[in-house]
């Protein structure tokens, strides 16, 4: 099946201070795919370049250099209309906050007016009506107990499966999570990922999951990435990635993740080391903190390889030049 | 020995529609040399019950029971008193702690400040146990010459955690530390929790969290709140692998876990919300959301129960006996 979305050679620079500033590669050089239906979770730490990644794909920053192919076509040379009206069609979003994607003034159901105004302006209100409270008990709502309601009278989760149920209306092919459900309480966080799932399983909606925690991502995902400070250091198909995990970083994540059938054993890990510089590193930029870092990391940046089917590291102990 | 033994606390918030109920009628006891969490959803009284024992202020309210610290209630203090155990005997780790310090001063005037007001007359000895402990936390001995705003946000926690037990407090408060921080800043953050306790810098510690996970890492015992109630008390072992609370249950059940994948196995959350502590229910407040809700469950308040060997559960399935 070919791919839905292809990002080739994706960089992105931030520059910051005002006179002989510099440099944030705050994503540098990368390349993946998601086919359709295909749940892809992006993780990384805070500055990994995983919600710029979203945003670039979500043409909400201009990419300083590379593509990012939807459906073979480079969105940066999409007309502003084309963007409007099909690419946003196919490519939706759910962010972190659902709080802050409301208006507070006005009540939850606007945000279905700016959807339908959109895109289905001929749909009748009555017809209209219909699909919202649909789409509402799709993904768990009770549509009397959420229309006309402002968003303070509702809970976070609430809030997230309005948004979600807005996305479902549209039934788009692409949907990036952005932290979607990192402000959930646990009891209803896996809920809304069940959602995901079951919107993809129901109409071959691809997702892309942005998330900083491994467990969720393991939970939902059938393709891994994981980031470290704007490059992909290792992917695969989730289960290769986190039962086989190759970069020390990746290991070095896994281990700290709290996981209930885990004992910690205290050791005194080494608390990162601040490196400013990191960004303009030649070589692989975990080098600094690595265990295992040799003189050849500071100086190449080791290229993705696929050490095992569906399975690629960046990472020098795999050989490579 | 216990330390800190709260009875029956109730902290309430005046509001103009009535007192919401955010803690109502919590007992529990913090021993000497452990580390005793408290974990729930948002909206559970967690972080407001910590804060009752060191800054409260209105509108939060004491509205009836006692929290005994080394012998003292800490709720009939008087602002002087209060002022005089905070850092030497009871000292907190605020939740933004990223953002608690003072942008303006340099680290060492902070600390400076802080020893001053509880009698210390050497301002190079304070430094000097400054250096030492940002050593400690693996900080360079030139941060106590920074500003907070020249440290990054795990650099500045490690700093607060360094500046809220420099007086050697018997109780350190932890109110949500690592919620806002990666998997492996926080683990070095729970890391030095230890160190701490190792160290005798502090001898018990309350660590409050949303993540029943991370109190599995470093909570002798737990304690479960969910609105404004005790659900379940015990061993944290004993509540992650027996619990006996529908709430615990559950869950524990939603949390996901290396090895369960959507695709195999599908996790289940709590159906429903919190019920409002405006006007809680005189019952259970867990039964709106209870698979396992009775008739009695409405309109009784369950006890809190022995279940085993000092883990206690407050439901009706598990039997009416008052303790």
């Amino acid at each position: 099946m070919k791919e839905l979305l292809k990002v080739e050679h994706l960089t992105k620079t931030f520059t910051s201070g005002l006179i002989g500033g510099f440099e944030i590669r705050a994503v540098d050089d990368v390349n993946f795919e998601i086919k359709p239906g295909e749940i892809v979770s992006l993780v990384g730490e805070s500055g990994s370049g995983k919600t710029t990644i979203g945003k670039l794909i979500l043409h909400l920053l201009t990419p300083t250099s590379g593509r990012i192919l939807f459906e073979g076509k480079d969105i940066m040379k999409l007309s502003k209309k084309e963007i409007k009206k099909n690419y946003y069609r196919k490519v939706q979003a759910v962010f972190q906050d659902p709080f802050a994607s409301f208006n507070p003034l006005h009540e939850v159901d606007r945000a279905f007016d700016l959807v339908f105004n959109s895109f289905f302006p001929d749909v009748s209100k009555g017809e209209r009506n219909d699909m919202i409270n649909q789409a509402l008990v799709q993904v768990g709502l009770n549509p009397s107990e959420v229309r006309g309601k402002y968003p303070h009278q509702l809970s976070g989760g609430q809030l997230q499966r309005v948004l979600i149920a807005r996305s479902l209306l549209l039934k788009p092919k692409l949907l990036i999570a952005d932290e979607a459900v990192s402000m959930l309480d646990a009891s209803t966080r896996i809920d809304i990922l069940n959602l995901l799932g079951d919107f993809r399983d129901k109409y071959g909606t691809a997702v892309l999951f942005i998330t900083h925690d491994l467990a969720l991502g393991y939970y939902i995902s059938d393709y891994t990435i994981i980031m470290y400070r704007g490059t992909i250091v290792e992917m695969g198909d989730t289960e290769k990635v986190f039962h086989n995990p190759l970069h020390p970083y990746t290991q070095m994540l896994l281990e700290s993740v709290p996981d209930l059938n885990v004992k910690w054993e205290f050791k005194g890990i080494e608390p990162e080391k601040e490196e400013g510089a990191v960004y303009s590193i030649q070589g692989c930029r975990y080098a600094p903190r690595c265990p295992r870092a040799k003189d050849v990391c500071f100086k190449v940046r080791p290229k993705l390889r696929e050490l095992e089917e569906n399975h690629w590291v960046a990472c020098h102990l795999y050989g490579g030049e | 020995m216990s330390l800190l033994e709260v009875k029956n606390l109730k902290i309430y918030y005046k509001t103009p529609a009535g007192p919401v109920k955010a803690v109502d009628g919590v007992s529990f006891k913090v021993k000497k040399e452990e580390v005793f969490g408290i974990a729930g959803e948002s909206g559970c009284g967690k972080s407001t019950l910590v804060h009752s024992l060191i800054l409260r202020k209105p509108p939060m309210e004491h509205a009836g029971g006692e929290a005994l610290f080394k012998g003292k209630n800490l709720m009939k203090l008087s602002p002087e008193e209060a002022r005089k155990i905070r850092y030497t005997q009871l000292s907190i780790i605020p939740q933004y702690a990223m953002n608690a310090l003072n942008p303006t001063k340099k680290i060492k005037d902070i600390v400076w400040d802080l020893a001053r007001e509880h009698g210390h007359t050497n301002r190079s000895e304070v430094e000097k146990l400054l250096r030492e402990r940002l050593a400690m936390v693996k900080l360079t001995p030139k941060v106590a010459d920074m500003y907070p705003v020249e440290l990054s946000g795990g650099m500045r926690q490690r700093a607060t955690m360094v500046v809220s037990t420099l007086l050697n407090p018997d109780l350190l408060i932890a109110d949500e530390i690592t919620s806002a921080l990666d998997v492996t800043t926080q683990r070095v953050v729970i890391e030095l929790l230890h160190h701490f306790m190792e160290e005798d810098i502090v001898k018990s510690i309350i660590f409050v969290t949303h993540d029943l996970a991370l109190l599995d890492k470093i909570a002798n015992r737990t304690m479960i709140l969910y609105a404004g109630k005790t659900a379940e008390l015990g061993p944290t072992e004993e509540i992650i692998n027996n619990p006996t609370h529908p709430y615990t249950q559950l869950l524990l059940n939603a949390l996901p876990r290396m090895g369960v994948q959507y695709k195999k196995q599908k996790l289940k959350g709590i159906p429903g919300y919190p019920i409002s502590l405006l006007n809680p229910p005189k019952g259970c407040r867990f039964y709106t959301r209870c698979p396992y809700a009775m008739d009695r469950c409405k309109d009784e308040e369950p006890p809190l129960v022995k279940v085993g060997e000092e883990h206690y559960a407050a439901c009706h399935l598990l039997g009416g006996e008052s303790q």
